[in-house]
């Protein structure tokens, strides 16, 4: 009876939720209401990261997904419908194709995984350990995923830095963040989109 | 005692995830855009509390610090979604000279319902 700790349980029923969320992002119309339900699928799956031991994991997810995501995807929503437009039947066998073989793939990969905390595994064994060892005498601090991110693979995360900034300056470019954001209304085919709902009312 | 105090935790948290799976019914029906607005808002506290608990019950004090973010981020998104629906924009700054000047603001009597 070892799986029916009360933990396991929770799991269970945050992931049942996660599965009602996803499949409801998929089955809605409106969109505020999926910008809505995006904030509450990243809220779910952190507080399943936490329980999974993963808590910068679980931070990260919680800053980027459930905060600055949702006001990310309300800017794009300025600039579109409000709706999303119905895609025929015969245009998604492709895509679910693709899904199912993915994840057909995904359980065959689920052999070859090391046990969970595998003391032989190789991210446990070879250079995991020389990192642990290491960071004490070289870098000085206790934190052995700062040491590894910010020094031992100090280049890579300098560029991811730089990845992550060019993105962002490209989401500000598009959604109009800047300073003249508030003055400054979409208008796709020249009809000013902030205006439908006015125009409807009166 | 100690015992009583886990169980206690672990009746909380599982009285929290009935409610976070109501509020989520609400989300997924809620004929008004408020009523999505007003669910994933009690959502998002429901899962500070939840993290709470949770963090007590597998003995990990970090949990805590993660539900203070929660409740901060929390409050952003909620920041934001009313700014969206107030003023169709999300780079006007809340000053009162702002606030004032009438291209940005929808007067009153213009004021939209927009359809979600």
């Amino acid at each position: 009876m070892n799986f029916l700790t009360p933990a396991f349980i929770l799991d269970v029923g945050l992931l049942a939720m996660l599965v009602v969320v996803a499949f409801a992002v998929v089955r809605l119309r409106s969109l505020f209401a999926i910008v809505m339900l995006q904030g509450v699928y990243s809220l779910i799956s952190a507080a399943w990261f936490v329980s999974l031991d993963a808590v910068d994991v679980a931070f990260t997810e919680a800053a980027v997904g459930a905060g600055i995501s949702t006001v990310l995807m309300l800017g794009a929503m300025l600039l579109t419908e409000r709706e999303v437009k119905p895609v025929p039947m015969r245009r998604q066998w492709a895509p679910l194709f693709i899904v199912v073989i993915t994840g057909m793939a995904m359980f065959y990969a689920i052999g070859d995984m090391p046990v969970f905390g595998d003391p032989n595994s190789i991210a446990n064994a070879t250079l995991g350990v020389e990192y642990v060892e290491a960071t004490k005498s070289q870098i000085i601090i206790p934190n052995v995923v700062s040491a590894v991110l910010a020094s031992y693979r100090g280049y890579d995360t300098f560029g991811e830095t730089v990845v992550v900034f060019v993105a962002g300056l490209g989401i500000v470019l598009l959604l109009g963040l800047n300073g003249n954001a508030g003055k400054w209304r979409a208008k796709p085919n020249g009809q000013d989109v902030s205006q439908i709902g006015a125009e409807d009312a009166s | 005692m100690t015992q009583m105090l886990y169980y206690i935790n672990i009746g909380t948290a599982f009285l929290l995830l009935i409610g976070m799976a109501l509020l989520l019914a609400r989300l997924l029906s809620g004929p008004t855009l408020y009523d999505r607005i007003l669910a994933v808002n009690s959502f998002g506290t429901k899962t500070v509390l939840f993290l709470a608990v949770f963090a007590l019950i597998i003995g990990r004090d970090d949990g805590v610090d993660i539900a203070i973010l929660y409740a901060l981020m929390n409050f952003i998104a909620t920041i934001a979604v009313l700014k969206f629906f107030r003023y169709s924009a999300l780079g006007i700054s809340l000053d009162d000279d702002f606030i004032e000047d009438e291209d940005t603001v929808p007067k009153a009597s213009e004021k939209k319902e927009t359809p979600i």
